[in-house]
Parts: C-alpha cells; structure tokens; sequence
C-alpha cells in the first residue's frame, strides 16, 4: 500500500549535496512529493524535509539508500510522530473591487494574509499542513488563481526530544523497526520475534 | 618559549606535492594514469616519488579498468588511476560504474580546469562530479589547496570501509600548482555520517544456529561479499560443520572449491541445474554477501518460492530486503558474520538431503556436447585450468566466455576468479588483468576474453609490452558477438543482427604489430602445447583459439521464465 513518508534528514551543508539526494532518488525510481532545504543552527549542516509517496518496503529502500550516502548525517523518518509540518504558499489570485471582501474573509478564515495588494490582483499567504493548504486553493480556485508557489513541507517534531528516532541501518535496526513483509508461507517467523 | 610548530615548520608544498605524499602514505605503490593539460602538475612531480609506479595507459578506461584490477586482486588494498580534465576523466565512466556494481574500491583524481575558470565552458572542462555521480560512492571536488591532504585522507577511507566502491576527486589546475604547509592529517580519518557497523546481534546469530540445528534441507548461497571479505575459510568451516552444500554468484565464482563434496555451483541464470533445483527446494536458505540480482533469481516470484527461513547476512543494510524479503538479516561483513556464527553452530549431517542434492548433481551435470568436431571452448578451458594449479588469478571478459570459465573453473581449494559481474562491461579483462598482474607479480594470471570484447581495449596490448606484463591472453574467437547471436537465435525469433565479427583482426599479426608474442589455432590437439609454449615464456601471450561458431551456453534459464525451467547442453 503506497503512502505518504515524510522523512526529515540532516545533511552536510556542502555544494552539491541536494544533486547528490535528488540524483539518487531519481535513479532508484523514487516519487517525491516535496522537498525542501534550508540551514539549521548548525551552520555546517542543513536540514531536507522529504515528503516521498511509496510503498512500505519502498521507503525502507529510499531511508537506507539515502543513509548510504556520505554527506548524509541522520534521517528521521517522523511520519505519524507528533510532529510540526508546515508548509507556505502564496497565491497571486484574481481580485476585481467587488469581489476582495468575500477573498479577504476566506484568507482570515485560514489565518493567511494579504502580502501584496494591485489594482486587479492581491497576492495572499497561507501556512499551515499541507492538507489545510490543499484546501485553501481548492476554495481558492473558483475566484481565479493567476500564481501559485508553494515552498514544501518543513517539519519537526514536537516536545523536548530535538529527534525521537533516528534510523541507524548501519547498525543492523532495519529488523527491529519496520519489519519488512516476509515472503508467503513464512508469517510466523517475522524478524521481529527474533 | 618557541612553539614546536615555529621550531620544525612544516614544509611548504604544492598541492600536486601533497596528493602524491598522501597517496605513499595511503599505501600506494602504482598508479594507472594519462596525462592532459588538468593535471600536468600532477605529472611535474610524480618522478620525484619514485615510490609511485606509473603505469602510462593508452586509453583512461584501460587505467580505470587496471586499477580495479589491482584492487580485486590485492584485497584491502586501493586502486589508483590518473586522467586530464573534460573527456580524459569522462572516458573513466565505465570503469567507475564497474567498479561501483562490483564494490571495488578504487580513487580516481582527475584534473580540472583552474579554479577561476570552472563554469565557463572552458577548453576540456566538463561537470565531471555531475557526470559521475550515479557510478561513484562519493567524490570530492577540491576548492583549497589547504584540504588536499585531508581529502584525500577521506576518500581512501570512504573508498575501504565498510561496502567498498569508487571515489573521484576532481582537483583543479591552480590548487595542484598553490602551495601550503604540508602536515598528514594523523589518526583516522572521521566522518560524522559514516558509522562503522555494530557488532552482529548476538540474539540473531543464536537464531541463525538455531534454525542450522532444525533445518533439515539447508543450502548456503554466497557471493562477492565473501570474496572481498576474505572469508573463504570460514565459509568452508562452516558449510563443513554443519553439512550445508554452497552455491554462488557469478561474482562469488571460485572462493568455494568446485571439487568440494558439498560444493554446489553457480546459480540463477546461467547457474547449474542442481543449485537451482537445492536453492528452490531448501527449508532453509543463507545468502551471504550477495545482492541476490536479477540473474540469481530469474523470473523473481520463481526464487525459492516455498522458502521457510531466508537468512540474508550483507554489509550494505540497503541490500537486505531490495530485492529479495528476509526472514532474518544481519548487517555485518562475511568474514566477521561467520566467525561469530561458528561457534554456536553444532555439527550435523542431514543425510537424506545431502544424496538428494548428489543425485540432483548426476542429474544435471555441468557438461557440454561436441556436436561438430570444431574445437569447443571448454575443451580449452580444460586445459588453461589444467595449468593452474590451484594458484593462477584468472579473469574472464563479458559474454560467452565468461560463463564458459566460470562454469569451468575447478579448483580444489579458493581461488581467484574476477569478472564484471554487475556491469557486465565488455574489454574490462584485458586492462584489468594488468592490474592483476602487477598487484600479484608472482602469480600465474590468465585472462580469457571473446574477439569482441578483446578488441574493445587491445590499445593496452602497447601497455603490456612496454612494462612486460607477464599475462597469458586467451582469446576464444567464434567471429561473433556469441551471447548476443545466442540470445537473437533462441529469443528474438532467430534473427541474426549485427552480430558477425569475421572483420576481426588477424591476431597474430596483431600481437607482431605490438611486438606481443601471439599464436593462433583452430585444432584440438595443439591447444596443450600452445599454452605450454606460452606459460614457458616470459612475458605476455596473446593466444587466439578459433572456436565452433555455434558453441553456446548451458544451462540457461530461457528469458521470462523461472529457476527450475533450465535448459541443458543436448
């Protein structure tokens, strides 16, 4: 059953580190739904939020081989973890005089703001999960979008622990964590009973 | 008081100075290069370091390919090659990818346009990080003289520890001629992201004992893991302990002694019969240091289908469950695997398995059929393998003749047989087995190749003259592209296309041109003799046999279909 993952990896803050990840998920075949970089309080690492829509033994695959890679610290993948995952978007939308009050509620009613305002458009921002997003253009859509950008999940998890679960695969944890399917025949001998 | 460093100061060296100082330091003794205006600081300095042997290849696949090579054939150590900017270091491309597949590990440094001019479509600049980011484990492109030494420092590690594989280093101009204080980088080379293994879950290893105590049909399937590993012996204690016959990959072909009695043989597509057949009616099966690709399984669902304990045991956590969905896995390297697995195993015997898996042996032997009287390739395998005495490095080219030696190979005790398993590269033997025979002076080395893939490097024939590199080259010719027109016949509806290569070289001749002694023979009855003649002379020997035309291989699993659906010499 494919799924939505979202993995949040630290990576050396080196050139060519997001070709690096980006190439290897192509060449593996991998469907990315988001990505996004940026710095973290570490000037020498940054932090890529992946949000890859696969099959469970697919994200296995997808963690160890981006844990293969050498400029790649740590991956959390905190997919159903309490976790923050926001994204922004901005929506340049079609705004004549008469229609901006109903545009402007709409917006206040999903705590965006109007960041821009010319004489026919107005240029509205929303954050928020990226559900509460999708909705916002879908209501959006009927008063006319003209521009869409938006930036890609950027998570973390919530409470005191900075990560809850990082996957060590060189450490032999692929048994223990998520079990990969065993083959027909063979369910009552799961890795995990181990 | 005056500081040390003020009282000894490191001496001031160019960055070309420091990459050579680095690579003595690393261990290096030969480096496999071509020079071109990138890296011509590099070629300034390498006669004052007469510690590094340069071997001056006639094309950069040919030195990728050496380097490889001398790697694979001197384990834990690095290959090294050398090539210009722009399509000095594309031409390392395929040589790089076959090293990846195969997890060789080898550095390749190539020169780049200066510093100033990266970016500007300068003359013999290209995006050689970008180029080869797929084929490498990791690469570096070096900005600061100042990290040269470090850099360097860390791709040998990343290219030795843990799953080996190629690193490139793309090193500009400018840097190579900057100078700086040289001072190597002491102590281990440290990478936050790269962590050595922990040792194998004890509680896994007593499961594994566990299920070799309760199996009553287990059967071992090995591959290049054990090989780079070096755990040929601990296999063979094991597989002896427990009463396991072994099967292996192309890649694993000859770590496990053809002649033992538990010894099964190849397996999957080209595999023998009986080790499809023990594989796909074990209870319980261990992989060890494989990857467990397409052509181990054939048609996927047709691979061990029925299987009640897979055991994977691999160092790279990424092949556990890629291709092929454990019961139990262990991440860990072969050779320290089974050291701690041996102990907790006890000895048994099932014996009723074991006469089954004999007779599965009578049944379907590795054979082949002279039909014509033409002269068969195994016929001349027999005897280069008759030649070996259990100590000669062999390597076979791509195509028919791989499959041919490896199937052949029959040593009673392990051996070294390479091959580019992963890539399948066709002219990777003969540039390869330089390596080989440089890195192992004073073993015996065969390379067996087709007329194709021979033709694909023969430049390094000049090579191979000029450093007297003592390898016999054994060229069984059948004026074609052999597995090629094999599979067009048996597969694609009979039709033969592109694949006559009766506009091949006359090889004596040839070897004349490269001043290489060479013979040639079409006739049974002089093969003995021809490498008799040849291993009694010093130096290379090109040997061409001219082969039945029509011989092919067997067993194979015909395209689409499964494991036991093999079809055998008639």
């Amino acid at each position: 059953m494919s799924q939505s993952r979202l993995l949040s990896v630290l990576v050396e803050n080196k050139p060519g580190v997001l070709q690096r990840v980006a190439s290897m998920i192509r060449r593996r075949g991998f469907n990315i739904d988001s990505l996004s970089v940026g710095p973290t309080e570490d000037e020498t690492v940054s932090r890529m939020t992946i949000a890859v829509h696969v099959g469970r033994q697919q994200a296995e695959q997808a963690t160890k081989q981006l844990a293969k890679l050498v400029d790649v610290i740590t991956i959390d993948d905190i997919t159903g973890l309490r976790n923050v995952a926001h994204e922004l978007v901005l929506l340049r939308m079609h705004a004549p005089p008469g229609e901006r009050t109903e545009l402007l509620n709409m917006v206040e009613i999903f705590r965006g703001r109007v960041v821009d305002v010319a004489a026919s458009t107005i240029i509205a921002e929303v954050t928020g999960s990226t559900e509460k997003i999708d909705n916002f253009i879908d209501l959006m859509r009927p008063y006319g979008i003209k521009e869409l950008a938006r930036s890609g999940a950027v998570a973390l998890v919530r409470g005191d622990q900075a990560r809850i679960r990082v996957l060590d695969f060189a450490n032999g944890d692929d048994d223990r964590g998520a079990v990969p399917q065993a083959p027909a025949g063979a369910a009552g001998d799961q890795m995990g009973n181990v | 008081m005056i500081p040390a460093a003020e009282l000894h100061p490191a001496p001031r060296l160019t960055g070309a100075q420091i990459a050579l100082e680095c690579l003595i330091r690393e261990g290096v003794d030969t480096i496999f290069g071509y020079p071109g205006g990138a890296n011509l600081w590099l070629y300034r300095w390498l006669p004052e370091y007469p510690q590094l042997r340069h071997v001056l290849v006639r094309h950069e696949q040919g030195g990728a390919h050496a380097a490889d090579g001398y790697a694979r054939s001197k384990r834990g150590s690095v290959g090294v090659v050398f090539a210009t900017s722009g399509p000095g270091a594309l031409n390392l491309v395929t040589g790089l990818a076959t090293a990846y597949m195969d997890s060789v590990p080898i550095v390749a440094i190539t020169g780049q346009v200066p510093t100033t001019a990266i970016g500007t479509d300068a003359f013999q600049e290209s995006d050689v990080i970008g180029s080869t980011m797929s084929v490498v484990k990791h690469s570096y492109l070096i900005t600061r003289v100042d990290d040269v030494a470090a850099t360097i420092r860390e791709a040998f590690h990343v290219a030795r520890t843990g799953r080996p594989g190629p690193v490139l280093i793309d090193f500009p101009k400018d840097l190579q001629a900057a100078v700086t204080a040289f001072s190597y980088p002491e102590g281990p080379a440290r990478l936050r992201s790269f962590r050595a293994p922990a040792p194998p879950d004890p509680a896994k290893l007593r499961r594994i004992a566990q299920l070799i105590r309760e199996a009553k049909r287990p059967v071992i399937l090995f591959g290049r893991g054990v090989v780079i590993a070096q755990a040929e012996e601990e296999l063979m204690q094991l597989a002896h302990l427990a009463g396991i016959p072994v099967g292996w990959t192309l890649l694993g072909t000859g770590a496990f002694p053809v002649n033992d009695p538990l010894a099964l043989q190849m397996v999957g597509f080209m595999g023998a019969g009986y080790t499809n057949k023990a594989v796909c009616a074990a209870d319980l099966l261990i992989m060890i240091g494989m990857r467990c690709d397409d052509r181990v399984t054939t048609r996927i669902d047709s691979f061990a289908p029925d299987i009640e304990h897979l055991v994977h045991i691999d160092i790279d956590p990424a092949e556990i469950g890629k291709n092929v969905v454990p019961h139990i896995s262990l991440v860990a390297d072969a050779r320290t695997a089974l050291r701690e697995l041996i102990p907790l195993v006890e000895p048994k015997r099932e014996h009723t398995w074991l006469t089954r898996v004999d007779q599965w042996k009578e049944e379907h032997p590795v054979r082949f059929v002279n039909h014509n009287g033409l002269l068969q390739p195994q016929e001349v395998l027999q005897e280069m393998y008759a030649r070996c005495h259990d100590e000669a490095i062999v390597l076979a080219d791509v195509g028919q003749n791989q499959i041919w030696a490896a199937l052949w190979f029959s040593y009673g005790r392990p051996g070294l047989f390479l091959n580019s398993g992963g890539t399948g590269t066709m002219g990777y033997a003969f540039p390869a087995s330089m390596g080989v025979k440089l890195a192992n002076p004073d073993r015996t080395v065969f390379c067996v190749t087709g007329e194709g893939g021979f033709v694909m490097n023969m430049q390094e024939m000049a090579t191979f003259v000029e450093n007297d590199i003592d390898v016999k080259v054994i060229i069984l010719n059948n004026a074609s592209l052999g597995m090629v027109r094999q599979f067009q016949d048996d597969f694609y509806e009979g039709v033969r296309s592109a694949v006559d290569l009766s506009f091949t070289p006359d090889f004596v001749k040839l070897g004349d041109a490269f001043g290489m002694k060479a013979m040639s023979t079409r006739r049974r009855e002089d093969v003995g003799a021809m490498l008799d003649e040849a291993l009694a002379h010093r130096g290379p020997v090109l040997l061409n046999f001219d082969i039945d035309p029509d011989a092919n291989v067997y067993p194979i699993v015909p395209l689409g279909k499964g494991m036991l659906d093999f079809v055998e010499a008639s």
